[in-house]
């Protein structure tokens, strides 16, 4: 098999009569003694969408998008320009754009040296791998599946999606890199009614893979049930509790708790700019003891992973707070160089038409030691939220959103009553001091995390143990 | 005040263009098979300049093209896009569309819009303004607002001042032989700074959006409004759990009217994924309580003389004496309704909400809606997604200000706001003449009767 650069040169390169000793003649455009770093980031990437809606398979699309990003970067100013056509005199203008923030002058990059990093998922393209029929076929499964489980599901949505993605990064600091990416999740939504109550159960995964991954493990079918099971446990929800009370969080996807609260506020240009709450406070105890949290890019698979960053760097499994204490950030190159640390893999981009920024991976809190029941047992009055949708956070100020939509009340130790969806806010240095009990069932979240930072998107991955947190507020109503 | 107004530019010959490129690919399109198709193509540039701490911190040039097709075999439907517009990529796009529609479902609801309802006419609605300055007057606007910003002494850090503008042309065409051609501006300008340090530190900031670059007000403004507001946020408390009236300031008051907005749509009624399902007809808000969409709006943010589908937009009545007048629709989800289109396909075309309160008397300012008010709770922030348009559960996280006697007493922070949005609209008190102008929604701030709020 081709390696991904031969593969990414041939597909993204040569069709615009380009080759990689073509990129030096662009750095010798880009660069001037006052530039300290440039970059192309050459992209193609394909997507395709399938949607079965009232029993029928009403929409699919097809979409293309490629182009090309240049950047140059001089002390703290970024120039940046892009063409979304690969051939050298465009390269050459969006080169030309891109180093206007610089002085007059001449230079060069260094020699491009390919960088062959580990590869953590297959090339394969995974709208190509499965037959559009088997594609039908699992819709069609799906739909009747959840259709079967109970009367009360009056509609079903499936929809798939796959990306195909091939990106070549080239640096004017030598570095040449390519990886090519696959992409697929499957979603299944319904809603059930009972009498005048209406609720809707979501649920859906997917990762670096083909579909056929999620198909034979029985994932894509399991949804299906837990969508139709979260919409019926809702039926029955009374109001949730307004006020502050210690909370237990499933494990899995209740970790996009530690995206908001502390992950972004670890990300290394808040910190350079001083904007962020965790700013000057490496080797602080920011969290219990016994609370470790990493971001790790390395998870073979994993919808947060990458084998090399979109700066070509390798990713990494990075301790962000070890045993309470803060202990590193998430960088790019450009915030690395500024702050004088090392890049992490961290540096991430929407595409080639947006510039990248220190960005989360797979975000998760290691496991403790303690058996979930026991956890459950150990709360008086409370919450136990098991399933969220998405959280925000305002860095500067460390306050920080998530909205459960499955949880229970716990009442002397026990789980009753479902309640309804619900806000819980805090503030991301303080939360996770207040920690008091770590469970030993560490779970990865499904494969539906999608990070928002300065308008651009990327897939991120969460992952937690079962956990308790004293004294939440809970925004219910009752 | 802005010398940086180009007149001249290759708008119109782009705008003829990407239509004969539109027609092209549609007579393709039935030479394939296909029995309706329909194209979107758009070409947009822009510039965007970012300052911090009075140096540039980034320039960026873009330059975005888009077209998209959608072709019917009967009614069996397949799309496809690219953002390559060369003959090769658009013809390699038409195959896509053309295999994906060979495994899509016959469905009796796809199809066209009507052709009887395509726009006939295209008055000019004033979105065409460019503003083209070079990057160094960019960079001396941006140092401006952020500089008057700095300027206040309990002004600690800042996020910086950004400057963009750019316009796009857009072209929708289908086989009825509609070719609708459209063109506008956006301009924006903001500044986002930090007051105070370490745990203390607050950040806010202010944006402003136009069509035309003569509109923006003088470029200080928007630094002294973004430091103002962040330093009111110095020395946030929290507030204890309780029940009281609460206010939504206008920069937060549209997103009410965008839940209204997204429940009485046509994809959350025939998914029956809305709390408001057979609501047209009913009363949903008080009396008082009048909202129309106004698609001919010069200048607005969301005008157009036509839809997603080329049907003609047409100012009317959402709500009218609280009462839903009709929904939100596109042809599609009118046929699965079984209701005729509203023109409505894409969103909503300006949505303007009239001010007005229940006792008859329009509060015409910010500090009469604070009068109102009294004692109760003013929202300027809202983070999280906490909103089920299926069963209408709001709960939210917020920040704002406790007012005493429609006094400001204090800044508040890490609460919650939850209630249901049936009872939140039904128990609109008041809505405010201090109309918010940024926007597709168009309303003055909006005072909610009680809510319940979660704290210490």
């Amino acid at each position: 098999m081709d390696s991904p650069l031969a593969l990414v040169e041939r597909n993204l390169l040569a069709p615009g009569g380009l080759s990689t000793s073509d990129l030096e003649r662009v750095f010798a455009r880009v660069m001037a003694p006052s530039i300290d770093a440039a970059d192309l980031y050459f992209q193609h990437s394909r997507s395709e969408s399938w949607v079965l809606e009232d029993g029928i398979v009403r929409d699919g699309s097809h979409s293309i998008e490629q182009g090309v990003g240049v950047r140059a970067v001089s002390g703290e100013k970024t120039g940046f320009a892009y063409s979304d056509d690969i051939v050298l005199p465009q390269l050459l203008e969006a080169a030309g754009a891109a180093r206007a923030i610089a002085q007059s002058g001449n230079g060069s990059g260094k020699p491009l040296t390919v960088r062959n990093a580990r590869a953590l998922y297959p090339a394969a393209d995974p709208i190509e791998a499965l037959d559009n029929s088997a594609k039908i076929a699992l819709l069609r499964e799906l739909d009747a599946l959840a259709r079967s489980l109970d009367a009360r599901i009056k509609q079903v949505i499936v929809s798939m999606n796959a990306v195909h993605d091939s990106v070549l990064v080239a640096a004017a600091d030598g570095t040449l890199a390519a990886d090519v990416r696959p992409l697929t999740r499957v979603n299944v939504q319904v809603i059930a009614e009972a009498g005048e109550r209406r609720e809707s159960g979501y649920a859906g995964g997917g990762g670096r893979c083909g579909y056929r991954e999620l198909i034979d493990s029985g994932r894509a079918h399991a949804w299906a049930r837990e969508a139709v099971r979260q919409a019926l446990v809702n039926l029955d929800a009374v109001a949730a509790p307004a006020g502050t009370m210690d909370v237990v969080l499933g494990p899995g996807w209740p970790g996009v708790l530690l995206h908001e609260a502390i992950g972004h506020g670890l990300e290394g240009d808040f910190n350079r700019k001083g904007t962020s709450a965790f700013a000057g406070r490496m080797g602080d105890k920011v969290a219990a003891d016994g609370v470790t949290v990493v971001d790790d890019g390395t998870l073979p698979g994993r919808r947060g992973s990458l084998s090399i960053d979109d700066e070509g760097t390798s990713t990494n499994c990075t301790t962000l707070i070890e045993n309470g204490r803060l202990v590193g950030y998430m960088q790019d190159k450009h915030n690395a160089r500024l702050m004088g640390a090392t890049p992490t893999g961290n540096g991430r981009r929407e595409s080639f038409a947006h510039l990248p920024m220190p960005r989360m991976t797979n975000t998760y809190m290691l496991a403790g030691e303690r058996d979930p029941a026991e956890i459950i047992a150990s709360v008086e009055r409370g919450l136990y939220a098991v399933n969220f949708g998405g959280g925000q956070v305002d860095i500067t100020n460390g306050k920080f959103v998530f909205s459960a939509n499955e949880a229970y009340l716990i009442e002397h130790g026990k789980i009753t009553r479902p309640v309804k969806g619900a806000t819980l806010i805090g503030s991301g240095p303080d939360v996770l001091t207040r920690v008091a009990m770590l469970g030993n069932d560490l779970a990865l979240d499904e494969g539906v995390g999608i990070c928002g930072k300065e308008g651009q998107s990327v897939p991120v991955g969460v992952g937690m143990p079962t956990t308790k947190v004293l004294a939440m507020t809970v925004g219910g109503t009752a | 005040m802005n010398p940086d107004v180009s007149v001249a530019d290759g708008s119109v010959a782009e705008l003829d263009r990407l239509a004969e490129l539109s027609e092209d690919v549609i007579r393709r399109a039935r030479a394939a098979g296909a029995s309706q198709a329909e194209v979107s193509a758009s070409v947009s540039t822009g510039l965007s300049v970012n300052v911090r701490l009075g140096e540039v911190e980034t320039v960026e040039r873009n330059r975005d093209r888009g077209f998209g097709l959608t072709v019917y075999f009967g009614q069996r439907k397949g799309s496809a896009s690219t953002a390559d517009l060369k003959l090769s990529s658009i013809e390699a796009t038409l195959a896509q569309a053309c295999a994906i529609a060979r495994y899509t479902e016959p469905d009796p609801c796809a199809g066209l819009a009507d052709a009887a309802l395509m726009q006939k006419t295209f008055p000019d609605l004033d979105l065409w303004h460019p503003w083209e300055p070079s990057v160094e007057r960019a960079i001396e606007i941006g140092r401006e607002v952020e500089g008057a910003g700095r300027a206040d002494a309990a002004i600690s850090n800042s996020e910086g001042a950004s400057v963009q503008c750019g316009g796009g042309v857009a072209v929708y065409a289908n086989s009825h032989g509609f070719v609708g051609r459209e063109r506008g501006t956006h301009h924006s300008i903001s500044c986002s700074l930090i007051a105070g340090k370490g745990n203390a530190m607050q950040r806010d900031g202010w944006y402003e959006y136009v069509r035309d670059a003569h509109d923006f007000p003088a470029f200080d403004m928007i630094g002294r409004t973004a430091a103002e507001r962040t330093v009111a946020r110095l020395g946030a408390r929290r507030l204890g759990t309780r029940e009281c009236p609460v206010l939504f300031a206008p920069e937060v008051a549209r997103t009410l009217i965008g839940h209204l907005a997204g429940a009485v749509s046509g994809g959350s009624l025939y998914r029956r994924a809305s709390f408001l399902l057979d609501h047209a007809g009913k009363p949903l808000l008080p009396p008082f309580v009048d909202i129309t969409e106004q698609p001919f709006r010069k200048r607005g943010h969301a005008s157009a003389a036509f839809d997603a589908e080329g049907v003609a937009t047409r100012e009317s009545a959402l709500v009218t004496g609280g009462v839903l007048q009709r929904y939100v629709l596109g042809s599609y989800s009118a046929r699965k309704l079984g209701l005729a289109t509203t023109g409505n396909a894409g969103g909503v075309h300006n949505l303007v909400v009239a001010p007005g309160a229940r006792d008859g008397e329009t509060p015409q300012t910010f500090a009469a809606m604070l009068q109102r008010l009294g004692t109760g709770l003013l929202v300027s922030d809202l983070i999280g997604q906490g909103v089920s348009i299926v069963t209408g559960d709001y709960s939210r996280g917020a920040a704002g200000f406790w007012v005493e006697n429609g006094e400001i007493a204090y800044p508040v922070e890490e609460i919650t706001i939850a209630g249901n949005l049936r009872e939140m609209l039904m128990d609109v008190q008041a809505i405010g003449a201090d109309v918010d102008p940024r926007g597709a929604i168009l309303t003055g701030s909006i005072l909610i009767d009680r809510m319940t709020v979660a704290g210490e």
